[in-house]
């Protein structure tokens, strides 16, 4: 397939250029092919006036191209200092060849002086926040002496003043003459920082603008269509409790208090969002309301009805829809039609099948359906659901929950990765289910979005409701929130 | 040196790849063009039969190899080439036509049957071999399958095969009942019995986490000795014959033979039916029922089963429980169908052979009845391979065992003959995963 098409892009030196688009439209295989992980079918690489041929990493390294990833590339166990020095191990010589640690720290220490860098050479990696994490990168890179470095998503994991962290560490690095390029999909981050912008759509370089664009142009010219950015919708109707949570624990794999005494109240028609840094016990909150992990300490009721010992599929039974935080693990069974998937909580219950049979004509005729009413792009229904893109895989599953009569539905994370076009889809079908009276929890850690859907803000920070805020609060004191400050502006 | 008379003509060069621009089937092309891309392109059908093509190729050189008299005339390869060619074409010939003779049928007996010289029981014997080896495959087949396809890497299957037997065997002997309900409870026996020893694994998988591939190897073993154990206890050992060897299984007990009544040398029973019955019966299950359902998405996405309100560990203990009991089944069909006692190999590599006829078959139920009715011709025809051309029935054991490497390794397969890659990993998936 084509997944760039004839696409022209010049970085000056010193200059922060952003790479904009949805996601497929071709901005990673663009950055692998400039880092040597895949090779142009035509065209050419210049850097400094002189033609380059990255035929892998180390070439583009060379070439002085360096490259930080959406995941980052670290061993956990190793220090900060042995991750750095991976794959450039520098040693004392001899037969022997024994690593020269020593250096390499001094390395770092100088490096991260050098731009302002703040960590501790000797520290785990896995004790580290990710926000020191990704500076672990940017310094592992920067050992390297590149001179253009590519950003790949680097704001997707982190807190809101972690991203201004990483912004002022672009700046340094701009000041001391190096360029990036920054990719991303969020319209504030590129207005804030970037000199130029680049948008792409479906391989092509739609346009070469400056941060002056407004961001619904940007949006606009990323998705080819005018779009609404704000989320529509009236005031709730606030009806009565449906979901009551109280001195709710719970802990995660390792045995680790991840639910710390939570008390929460979701009423019918109205959409509690759940904002918070990734890793702060949303994910065990929501598991533990499903069903699918012991609670502790504390209650869980569904309309004043106890949900204690209550398995995921009597809850599910129960008018409880369900979209999981990742899609392709929890969500759906790749392998599946998207019929199959389109029942797989409800295969069992009439009218898609009896305790002991499925009924495959009623499951065939829904499933058609409903990828009628959702837009779902596939060849048909009978496809697996692996041949879809994440959009569709995403509105599959927000099909399979919303199609069903619901009195609570919980969202976790329900447009992560998702294009421009999907998450607006999404976000109407969110609003909707609410105005027709069912009782909405919205957990996800992109601010922007908590805030447009939700009628009450609790933010969460290390296991516990750290505040219940309107959705009107000001991002930047949300933000605080998040990063366990309190409104009154002193740190935590 | 092609030389087995079953080639499936892969004479036709590869139409090579088409000729405009390198895109899907062409749609314009002839309905026959278009089959033959089809059947070039690397599909679970074309991967298999090249698979049997290549086992039986290595099998070839194999018999040249381990003929001593045809290896002599390669002492003088230089000298007189055609002395070598021409001995190791007629061995392999020979050897692979008695094959087919043994397994499919004799085309000299039809002859001899339309002339009147011979009987018909001789036209329809190697089928009826096949078809009687067939059989408890079949079960044993679908035993791998089904857990397979449930997630679980079943190697339990000869474990639970011998306790089939052991309950078929008893039930057998031990129970005097009348004709039809003696054969019903002992095949039940049998199912019952496999399916208890299945059931420790399930349920050690779903309550501790241990690993059924290690599990059910042990069992393997404890069944292996338990047999033995069964068969000298004073109400099972038959004292009047010479050996461990139980009583015999009584008449009213079982399985009948289909064409008795034409010739008592025809051995086929009910027991290849009773099979279809349960193949049948598997894809129904796998394809139309809410268990299988489940047991396809436990199989494929345990995390995403659970979080659609799926028992992952109900559904690792029934699929154990059924793949046991079909297993049980397989070896109740050894010893109703063809044993009539019980000895300490009565259940042969019956077990072994469904984990390969399962993987051979792709874990789907129909696959697996193919898979098995190949696996019964090749020991059929093995069998006469044997008496008839004087080679090793350890042969067919290795040819079996080729078959299913080359279908597990596909990329061997596709290389070899330069087919077209498909999108989908179905092929790889089948024996590259669960682990």
């Amino acid at each position: 397939m084509l997944a760039n098409d004839h696409i022209d892009l010049t970085v000056e030196p010193g200059e922060i250029h952003a790479l904009l688009g949805e996601n497929g439209a071709g901005k990673s295989t663009l950055m692998n092919v400039l880092y040597g992980l895949v090779q142009p079918d035509q065209g050419e690489i210049v850097i400094d006036g002189r033609r380059v041929e990255c035929h892998a990493p180390q070439d583009a390294i060379e070439a002085g191209i360096g490259m930080v990833h959406q995941h980052f590339m670290l061993v956990p166990v190793f220090t900060v200092t042995e991750n750095v020095m991976l794959g450039a191990e520098q040693t004392h010589g001899g037969p022997v060849a024994a690593l020269d640690r020593r250096r390499a720290r001094e390395r770092v220490v100088e490096v991260s002086r050098e731009y302002g860098l703040a960590m501790d050479p000797d520290a785990i990696v896995e004790d580290l926040p990710v926000g020191v994490q990704q500076r672990i990168e940017i310094v592992k890179v920067l050992t390297r002496e590149v001179d253009l470095l590519i950003l790949d998503e680097p704001t997707a994991v982190l807190t809101p003043q972690e991203i201004d962290d990483l912004l002022a560490v672009m700046r340094a690095l701009q000041a001391a003459g190096k360029s990036i390029v920054f990719i991303t999909h969020k319209l504030r981050e590129v207005k804030a920082i970037a000199d130029r912008i680049t948008v792409i759509r479906g391989g092509r370089v739609v346009a070469t603008t400056g941060p002056e664009t407004s961001e619904d142009e940007l949006a606009a010219m990323m998705v080819g269509r005018s779009v609404s950015l704000a989320v529509d919708k009236q005031p709730a109707q606030l009806g009565e409790p449906v979901l009551e949570v109280a001195g709710l624990a719970v802990d995660d794999e390792r045995g680790h208090r991840a639910v710390d005494r939570v008390d929460l109240t979701v009423h019918a028609g109205e959409v509690l969002g759940i904002a918070g840094v990734q890793g702060n016990g949303q994910t065990e909150l929501v598991e533990a309301i499903m069903g699918l992990r012991p609670v502790v300490a504390g209650t869980v009721s569904l309309r004043g009805r106890s949900l204690a010992g209550r398995r995921t599929k009597q809850i599910l039974h129960s008018r409880v829809g369900y979209v999981p935080e990742d899609r392709s693990v929890d969500g759906l069974v790749k392998e599946f039609t998207v019929a199959e998937n389109l029942v797989l909580n409800m295969y069992d219950t009439e009218p898609f099948g009896t305790r002991f049979m499925l009924h495959r004509d009623a499951i065939t005729k829904s499933a058609a359906d409903r990828v009628a009413r959702f837009d779902v792009r596939t060849s048909s229904p009978q496809a697996p659901a692996a041949t879809l893109s994440g959009g569709n895989q995403q509105k599959v599953i927000v099909a399979r929950e919303l199609t069903r009569p619901l009195t609570l539905f919980v969202a976790a994370q329900p447009t992560r990765g998702l294009d421009v076009g999907s998450i607006e889809f999404i976000h109407r079908q969110i609003i909707h289910e609410r105005d027709v009276g069912t009782a909405v929890l919205l957990v996800s850690s992109e601010l922007e979005e908590v805030l447009a859907l939700a009628d009450r803000v609790a933010v969460m920070y290390r296991g516990r409701i750290h505040a219940v805020v309107p959705p009107d609060t000001p991002r930047e004191e949300v933000g605080l929130l998040m990063a366990g400050g309190s409104t009154s502006g002193e740190p935590a | 040196m092609t030389s087995d008379p079953a080639e499936p003509a892969p004479a036709e060069p590869a139409p090579s790849t088409p000729a405009p621009a390198s895109g899907p089937a062409p749609d314009s092309a002839r309905w026959g063009t278009r089959f033959l891309y089809h059947l070039w392109s690397a599909n679970a059908f074309t991967v298999t039969a090249l698979a049997i093509v290549l086992a039986l190729l290595i099998g070839a050189v194999l018999i040249v190899v381990s003929d001593a008299e045809v290896r002599a005339t390669y002492g003088y390869l230089f000298a007189r080439p055609g002395d070598a060619l021409t001995a190791s074409w007629e061995r392999i010939s020979d050897a692979y036509a008695t094959l087919f003779r043994g397994a499919v049928v004799d085309p000299g007996a039809i002859g001899r049957a339309l002339d009147g010289t011979g009987s018909w029981a001789a036209v329809f014997g190697p089928s009826s071999e096949t078809l009687t080896a067939a059989a408890p495959l079949v079960f044993t087949g679908l035993a791998f399958a089904l857990a397979f396809r449930g997630g679980l890497f079943n190697i339990g299957v000869q474990g639970q095969t011998i306790l089939g037997a052991i309950g078929a065997g008893l039930a057998g002997f031990l129970l005097p009942l009348p004709v039809l309900l003696h054969l019903v409870l002992a095949l039940l026996a049998g199912g019952l019995a496999g399916a208890a020893w299945a059931f420790g694994p399930g349920i050690l998988k779903a309550r501790t986490g241990a690993h059924e591939v290690i599990t059910t190897i042990m069992l393997n073993s404890v069944a292996a000795i338990f047999i033995g154990w069964v068969i000298i206890q004073s109400w099972a050992l038959d004292q009047s014959r010479q050996g461990a060897i139980s009583h015999p299984v009584d008449q009213s007990a079982r399985l009948p033979r289909l064409f008795g009544w034409l010739d008592p040398g025809l051995r086929v029973h009910l027991g290849i039916l009773v099979a279809l019955a349960a193949v049948a019966g598997v894809a129904w299950l796998l394809n139309r029922s809410s268990v299988g359902f489940e047991l396809r998405a436990v199989g494929l996405n345990p995390q995403a089963a659970r979080v659609a309100g799926m028992s992952v560990t109900g559904t690792y203990v029934l699929v154990m429980v059924i793949a046991g009991g079909l297993a049980g089944l397989g070896g109740a069909t050894v010893v109703l169908g063809t044993a009539y006692a019980l000895t300490t190999l009565v259940a042969g590599s019956v077990g072994f052979d469904g984990i390969l006829v399962g993987l051979l078959g792709r874990a789907k139920p129909w696959g697996v009845f193919a898979a098995a009715l190949l696996f019964g011709a090749l020991q059929a025809g093995g069998r006469a391979m044997q008496t008839g051309s004087g080679i090793s029935l350890e042969l067919v054991q290795v040819i079996q065992a080729l078959i299913v490497i080359f279908v597990a390794a596909p990329a061997l397969v596709k290389a070899t003959f330069g087919l077209r890659a498909i999108r989908i990993g179905r092929i790889s998936g089948v024996a590259a995963r669960g682990w």
